[in-house]
């Protein structure tokens, strides 16, 4: 390692399997008392039953049958989405911004993978690849069709390179043919992907099932 | 520092992976993110060192390690800096001295992640911009951590909204104290950063320091 990179440490003890690696650690650190294993397992089950874009999902649908918080959404995030019981870690500081005909918002974080965990949960693996990040504040247009949304020219493209600690979620659009949808059903219509900017809702069509 | 992490524009990965989602994670990533969250509850470094730790790395390494790995690589550096563990009980995972008491039990981390860590700030200078400014980025490239990407270095762009006072990561990554700042979000044409490959009324959102920035 070069003389500058002086924080390093020794990795000849690094087993070459990271699944084992973590393992090793685990274990250290839990008899050594550092870390309780019932906290690990809190946090673990917090992010795979709790915490999720069933959320953000709930935020989303909120807001398109009611004008009043939408226009909350819009000028105070934080609060309004605390208003629906969701706070906390990786959503300290929210902003909520919204698809129209002539614009469409994506959400990237370049420098690592910052992601509203309290809307979203944790961030899926295309979320956090090199590719993602390389390239979705560069061409965003051509990330997009490898999702399957093939946007027009004439609609601009606000892309929202997330480094600090704002977090964003995008507020979709609502699709047609809904009007008269509950609160639950439009719920059941709103995608991860379409509340990171790298999809649509769901179409009364698409979602399957019955509303 | 100019490291392997700062993507924005980089060519050569290909497709982004996975874009639906269907493979299924294996359990060690849970648990690499879990033991990184909880071992925060000891309060010796903050989320500035832990993001300087997963970057400040060989550029070789950063890019041959897997998402989480860079997480675990990162932790134990953290706790070596910190001397919660020493490099001997790394290397041979055994415990030396006797057991500690962890900061935190399962209600402890319920109630971390409940609170989170707000990074607003008091500040008791006005800010220096307002909404529909024209500033320019700095073009500097500070060895240690920032979050200007270098994509967004000397370049103009437009206050689009001001955020208050926020801890600045450049200084508290390295312990050197949390130094509020103003923070804005600033709009740059995406032509601007990318030239003309990119789309006539795309935009780039960036959340930026006032240190990061000049009057135009």
């Amino acid at each position: 390692m070069s003389h500058d990179h002086d924080h390093d440490h020794d990795h000849s003890h690094v087993p070459p399997d990271p699944a084992l690696r973590v393992q090793a650690l685990e274990s250290l650190l839990t008899r050594k008392g550092l870390v309780d294993p019932g906290a690990l397992e809190a946090i673990i089950e917090t992010y795979s039953n709790d915490v999720g874009p069933r959320n953000g999902a709930r935020v989303v649908a909120r807001s398109w049958v009611d004008p009043g918080y939408r226009q909350w959404l819009l000028d105070d995030a934080t609060a309004a989405i605390a208003h629906l019981g969701y706070q906390g870690r990786q959503g300290e500081h929210m902003v909520a911004v919204e698809n129209t005909d002539r614009v469409h918002n994506l959400v990237v974080c370049t420098l690592c993978s910052c992601y509203p965990w309290t809307v979203l949960g944790i961030p899926p693996t295309w979320y956090k690849s090199e590719a993602y990040r390389a390239r979705a504040v560069r061409e965003p247009r051509a990330v997009l069709r490898e999702f399957g949304l093939d946007l027009d020219d004439s609609v601009d493209i606000r892309l929202w390179d997330s480094t600090a600690e704002i977090r964003y979620l995008v507020i979709p659009q609502r699709p047609a043919g809904t009007d008269d949808w509950s609160e639950e059903a439009l719920a059941d219509l709103v995608t991860r992907d379409a509340m990171v900017g790298a999809g649509r809702a769901l179409t009364p069509d698409t979602a399957g099932g019955d509303a | 520092m100019n490291g392997a992490h700062d993507l924005g524009g980089m060519h050569g990965f290909g497709a982004v992976p996975d874009v639906h989602d269907t493979h299924a994670h294996p359990d060690w990533y849970n648990r690499a993110m879990a033991m990184t969250v909880v071992m925060a509850a000891w309060g010796r470094w903050n989320i500035d060192a832990s993001r300087r730790a997963r970057e400040d790395m060989h550029p070789a390494r950063y890019l041959g390690y897997g998402y989480y790995e860079r997480w675990i690589d990162a932790l134990e550096r953290l706790m070596v800096e910190a001397g919660l563990v020493t490099e001997a009980e790394l290397r041979t995972g055994e415990p030396a001295g006797e057991p500690l008491t962890p900061p935190v039990d399962a209600a402890g981390a319920r109630t971390m992640l409940r609170r989170g860590g707000p990074t607003e700030r008091d500040i008791d200078t006005q800010p220096r911009f307002r909404v529909g400014d024209q500033v320019v980025t700095t073009n500097e490239h500070p060895r240690g951590h920032t979050r200007l990407p270098r994509y967004a270095r000397g370049r103009e762009g437009i206050i689009l909204r001001h955020h208050g006072g926020h801890v600045l990561p450049d200084t508290n990554a390295h312990f050197q104290g949390e130094n509020p700042d103003h923070l804005y979000t600033v709009q740059f044409r995406a032509r601007d950063l990318w030239g003309s490959e990119a789309t006539d009324g795309d935009t780039v959102m960036l959340d930026l320091w006032e240190t990061y920035l000049h009057a135009q």
